[in-house]
């Protein structure tokens, strides 16, 4: 299995947002493994975790993250430790 | 002053320079046509969306400049989306502003409801669903920024009805910053790639659109002559050097000449500048360039090692680049280089057909070449004639080739045309078709004739999708279903019911006279010019193969 990686995004709170982003990963057919999201103090922002594989296409992720307008920071987060969305997948993977 | 939503949509376009708007009125966008009614805008009522829609390409592509056109909620957006989705490809900044449902029936089904945003959303730079009158303030101007800032691209701004009818009180508009940003240019790095370019034995440079978008020719012909390195066009980068310059070395890729491919694939260091590696342009990826050592430079940051890993790169204005290149490239004449580029350009020359054969396309787009004035706009549809015309024609300027190069657009021409002509009113505007591709947005001829415009259509005739037809012919077994019309209208009597000249060269002798009468007499002609049906566009890389394994395009069998 190949390592993930989380990427973390600070975005404009609006009801495209959500689209754009999603949009993005299956026109370039990026790998998205999971999504967590949610509304940051008053809510004008947002802050979305995507769960990614962390291989040679991760720089072109990035990269066209960046390009979308309603994004305003794009983090790599290698130092957090991504065991609560595992957790979390795993929980889903396990069900039946 | 109480100002509705609509008015203060007027208002900034006008603001934002804009002076001629393409588009059709329905039912959700009444509001905006009657606030463009007192208006000094010019409007072009298109006959379908589409065409409003290339309208809107033809005076951004012809003139740099960002394009509005309008379309109503429901059929008027999804027939606008071609349009749009071909100018993402080509990144060309236009505008289409929408109707929309009102607010409160967004979601119902409503009629002529469609999610406008969710279907441009992929196909767009940007997209906007409007949700209050104020917003507009902000949006517009913003929708603008983002169409013609970077790499250009199309924006969407959809509008409720509602919004475009309520009011809101304005106290003063948002100023418009015309201003460039200058960014600063890493030195060391450019300095890295002067040397590398210094120290090359056999560069060559690869350009692309860029170069006209960020109108880098003359800083590219003075850096190309300097350092003497030759230099090769994409389909989009026709233009940016002179064709009679003696390091051009034509256009690469599919169907590029054979001296262009063998001389890439030889290449120590190419020089790739605004360019995106397309496939059409590159052939096989893995047996392009391999040896060479790659300098890519381009403003998206996001086409750098898309397609090939580079050994330099650089994210930026290319035009800014290119000038802060040239003092750190040295004065050089190539000797050895360019020696060895002539004897392969002469000893794999472009075989062109017999002059006596008149009919010949290439024959026919050379005459062209000849009798149009060095400022004249070349549109094309797409297929067959369109390679012959990036092939052939004698390209010296920049956008004086408006072609649909990324989507591949049958269609495109007539109203790209169109819009070309409205932005250049003194200059003469060539149409190239194909009695294919016209028949895809013939209903334009009727905008055409409203406003007596100066183009000129050749439809080369040959009762075929010819480039299908062609790969039939190379890739299928010779198994043609669906290429070949079963009937075929009479152009010229189509153009008079629309009340456009036209000029039918079956049976005629002395071409070159009918096409200069064509090209000279003011407003819009159609030359119907029958061409054999089994040309085809030669030399062509087959799918799957590197650029230099090429077939045909040796001589033409006439």
């Amino acid at each position: 299995m190949t390592a993930n990686i989380i990427i973390e995004l600070t975005v404009q709170n609006h009801a495209g947002v959500l689209s754009h982003i999603t949009g993005l990963f299956s026109r370039r057919a990026f790998n998205l493994e999971g999504i967590l999201c949610g509304p940051v103090g008053d809510g004008t922002t947002s802050k979305l975790y995507l769960l990614v594989n962390k291989d040679a296409r991760l720089d072109q992720i990035v990269n066209h993250l960046k390009k979308l307008y309603d994004v305003i920071e794009v983090l790599l987060r290698e130092d957090s430790d991504n065991t609560l969305l595992n957790q979390l997948f795993k929980l889903l993977t396990s069900e039946k | 002053m109480k100002y509705s939503g609509a008015e203060i949509t007027i208002k900034l376009l006008e603001q934002q320079g804009i002076t001629t708007i393409a588009g059709i009125p329905g039912g959700t966008n009444l509001p905006l046509y009657n606030a463009l009614y007192k208006s000094s805008i010019r409007h072009i009522l298109a006959r379908h969306e589409q065409g409003a829609g290339y309208i809107a390409q033809g005076i951004a592509r012809s003139s740099g400049k960002t394009a509005v056109c309008f379309a109503t909620s429901g059929p008027g957006a999804t027939n606008l989306l071609t349009a749009i989705a071909d100018a993402k490809l080509d990144s060309i900044p236009i505008i289409g502003i929408t109707g929309q449902v009102p607010t409160s029936l967004i979601g119902t089904d409503a009629f002529q409801e469609v999610d406008t945003y969710g279907l441009t959303l992929p196909i767009t730079k940007h997209n906007f669903l409007v949700r209050s009158v104020s917003e507009l303030l902000t949006t517009i101007p913003e929708a603008f920024e983002i169409a013609q800032s970077d790499r250009p691209g199309p924006v969407v701004i959809d509008i409720p009805k509602d919004v475009q009818m309520s009011e809101i009180e304005i106290n003063g508009w948002p100023s418009i910053s015309c201003e460039k940003k200058q960014k600063s240019i890493d030195s060391p790095k450019l300095e890295q790639i002067a040397t590398m370019i210094n120290e090359s034995k056999r560069p060559i440079l690869y350009i692309g659109g860029g170069i006209i978008h960020s109108s880098a020719h003359k800083n590219l012909l003075e850096f190309a002559n300097k350092n003497s390195i030759p230099v090769t066009c994409t389909l989009m980068g026709l233009g940016a050097f002179p064709a009679d310059n003696s390091l051009y070395l034509g256009m690469l890729g599919m169907h590029g000449a054979r001296h262009t491919n063998y001389l890439v694939k030889e290449t120590d260091l190419l020089l790739a500048f605004g360019v995106r590696f397309d496939d059409r342009a590159t052939g096989n990826i893995k047996k392009f360039c391999p040896e060479a050592n790659i300098i890519h430079i381009d403003i998206d940051q996001s086409e750098i090692n898309k397609i090939k890993e580079t050994t330099h790169s650089f994210t930026g204005d290319i035009d800014a680049t290119i000038q802060a290149l040239l003092p750190l490239v040295h004065n050089d004449r190539r000797h050895e280089w360019i020696s060895y580029v002539e004897k392969i350009k002469n000893r794999t020359p472009v075989k062109l057909p017999p002059e006596a054969d008149e009919f010949h396309p290439i024959n026919i787009i050379k005459t062209i070449g000849n009798l149009a004035e060095r400022d004249s706009i070349i549109v094309t549809d797409v297929g067959q004639h369109q390679m012959w015309v990036a092939q052939t024609y004698p390209f010296k300027a920049p956008r004086t080739l408006l072609t649909s190069g990324g989507l591949g657009t049958m269609g495109f021409g007539l109203p790209t045309a169109i819009g070309a002509a409205l932005a250049n009113p003194e200059k003469r505007i060539i149409c190239f078709s194909g009695d294919g591709s016209i028949l895809m947005n013939i209903q334009e001829l009727a905008t055409l004739a409203d406003h007596n415009l100066n183009v000129t259509v050749i439809i080369m005739n040959n009762g075929h999708l010819g480039l299908v037809r062609q790969q039939q012919e190379l890739f299928y077994e010779k198994n043609y279903i669906a290429s070949k019309f079963l009937s075929n209208p009479d152009f010229i009597t189509i153009g008079r019911g629309f009340g456009i000249k036209g000029y039918d060269l079956k049976g005629c002798h002395d071409l070159r006279k009918i096409f200069a009468q064509s090209l000279i007499e003011p407003g819009p002609c159609i030359v119907n010019a029958p061409i054999h049906y089994s040309e085809n566009v030669m030399p062509m890389v087959p799918p799957g193969a590197g650029n230099h394994e090429m077939i045909g395009g040796e001589s033409y069998d006439c």
